[in-house]
């Protein structure tokens, strides 16, 4: 054991772990993150033949998309569609619900304050605060190049 | 003078304590797996009536407790000490078990090395005559380390291929100054070994480098080879630790390949039960020991078995500041007969 270093450790135990099965992980994200996606074109066109205009039919696709996100978070189902689907049921919004709903769901134990409130955001948080600092960020370079136009 | 020191890290007990019952509590999902009919009781539902995750595992730790206790014919009044500790943050599974049983206790940290930490100590106090009876235990969940280490339950995510399932369940054993066997006869304090792993899913190449340095000075302080032991059984390597562990006592000139296996690879069914590289947690070790290893000691199918729970001392919070994840293993060795 001595007359190994850390490094050549390190190297030799990543050969041991199995290879992720990359074709199938695409392969699945593709379809469920198609599946996902085609489901709120559904919503989308639907709501337009109800007569909605372009704005509130963004507004209800998401709002709808959310809530069933967070369903089927409840009901126990989206963390399955997630271990099929990896980043093809996490990209879309429906995955952004299901990262605030579990950990809300997971720490009600400990209280609506302390539990729910402050943990709900333990895996979403990072994205919204990058999230919204890189849309600001993108609003001051839209302006500052298109000011003197 | 210390009279019962071998070598550098091992003792000899002249005494050797006996083990004198056991008990076993798992989940559902150890229960379906290939060591179900080893276990004493199989929970139903994983919660078992309880407001937590927390409180679940607390509860399984205390009926474990006291129906080893039990078990033996004894009473809480019998029991001089109790040597347990869990995964959780300030080992809270041990500590509130422990407010129910009121008998004098020492909480132990060694993560998933627990159980033979807390045998091995458990077996210096009786052979250094400061008791007669203790309770050695410690528990685990699944869920509850889920939520201490990694992410919500019903959170969305893929599990790496080298990651472990932490078993749900809790072991005890009551060690006695007397009775007949089977006897801890010896035991090896591990050192902290790091080789320098970072990934948390990967536990098993964290462990190993500690579980081949328990290994090699338990050989060179006693003076066994592998071949003395039916049975030498890891903690919770899982089949990446166990393969990397093979390997590098390989090199160094023992031959493990027939005798040698890890509790997280035989408690599940990896392939059917979805469990990556095998069973994981405190619970892990002391489950498999409590349940098959002692059963087959009692029965005789075992005569001699060298026991090293493996413990991964991982905080996630130095792992996010950039720090490895240290490893230990301590081994005792369990004979039906007394030398």
């Amino acid at each position: 054991m001595e007359n190994m270093t850390n490094k050549e450790y390190q190297k030799y135990a990543e050969k041991k772990v199995p290879k992720p099965t990359y074709f199938k992980n695409m392969l699945m994200a593709f379809l469920v993150g198609g599946i996902i996606c085609t489901f709120g074109q559904f919503i989308r066109n639907l709501l337009f033949k109800s007569g909605l205009d372009e704005k509130a039919v963004a507004g209800g696709t998401a709002i709808i998309l959310v809530f069933l996100g967070a369903l089927l978070t409840g009901l126990g189902v989206y963390d399955k569609i997630g271990k099929i689907g990896g980043a093809g049921a996490a990209i879309p919004i429906t995955g952004f619900s299901n990262a605030i709903v579990s950990p809300a769901m997971e720490h009600r134990t400990e209280g609506l304050i302390f539990g729910v409130a402050s943990k709900m955001f333990i895996i979403a948080g990072p994205v919204l605060v990058y999230g919204v600092t890189s849309s600001v960020l993108v609003g001051i370079l839209y302006l500052l190049l298109t000011k003197g136009r | 003078m210390a009279l019962k020191k071998l070598g550098s890290q091992t003792v000899k007990f002249h005494n050797p304590p006996s083990i004198i019952s056991t008990y076993t509590i798992v989940g559902p999902k150890e229960g379906e797996g290939p060591l179900k009919d080893y276990f004493d009781f199989i929970l139903e539902d994983d919660m078992w009536g309880q407001a937590s995750f927390e409180k679940a595992e607390a509860k399984i730790q205390e009926e474990t407790i006291k129906a080893a206790i039990n078990n033996g014919n004894l009473t809480n009044q019998d029991i001089d000490f109790i040597l347990s500790g869990d995964l959780l943050n300030q080992i809270v599974s041990s500590t509130y078990t422990a407010r129910q049983l009121s008998i004098p206790y020492y909480g132990l940290y060694g993560a998933c090395s627990t159980m033979t930490e807390s045998l091995s100590l458990g077996a210096m106090i009786i052979d250094g005559g400061f008791a007669d009876k203790v309770v050695c235990a410690t528990s685990s969940h699944f869920s509850s380390a889920e939520r201490q280490f990694r992410f919500p339950l019903e959170y969305g995510s893929q599990r790496n291929f080298s990651s472990q399932w932490t078993v749900t369940g809790a072991g005890a054993t009551i060690l006695s100054s007397t009775g007949d066997g089977p006897y801890i006869t010896y035991a090896t304090t591990g050192k902290i070994v790091d080789k320098g792993i970072k990934d948390a899913s990967n536990m098993g190449a964290a462990m190993a480098p500690a579980a081949v340095d328990t290994l090699i000075t338990h050989f060179k302080d006693t003076g066994f080879s592998p071949s003395d032991y039916d049975l030498i059984i890891s903690g919770d390597l899982g089949k990446i630790g166990k393969s990397i562990v093979l390997d590098l006592l390989k090199k160094e000139g023992y031959d493990l390949s027939n005798n040698f296996t890890d509790c997280g690879v035989e408690i599940f069914d990896g392939e059917k039960q979805d469990t990556h590289a095998g069973g994981s947690g405190c619970a892990c070790a002391a489950v498999v020991f409590n349940g098959y290893i002692y059963k087959e000691m009692k029965k005789g199918n075992l005569k001699r078995v060298l026991l090293m729970a493996t413990g991964a001392l991982h905080s996630t919070i130095i792992n996010q500041q950039g720090e490895s994840i240290p490893g230990i293993a301590h081994a005792i060795t369990i004979d039906i007969n007394k030398d």
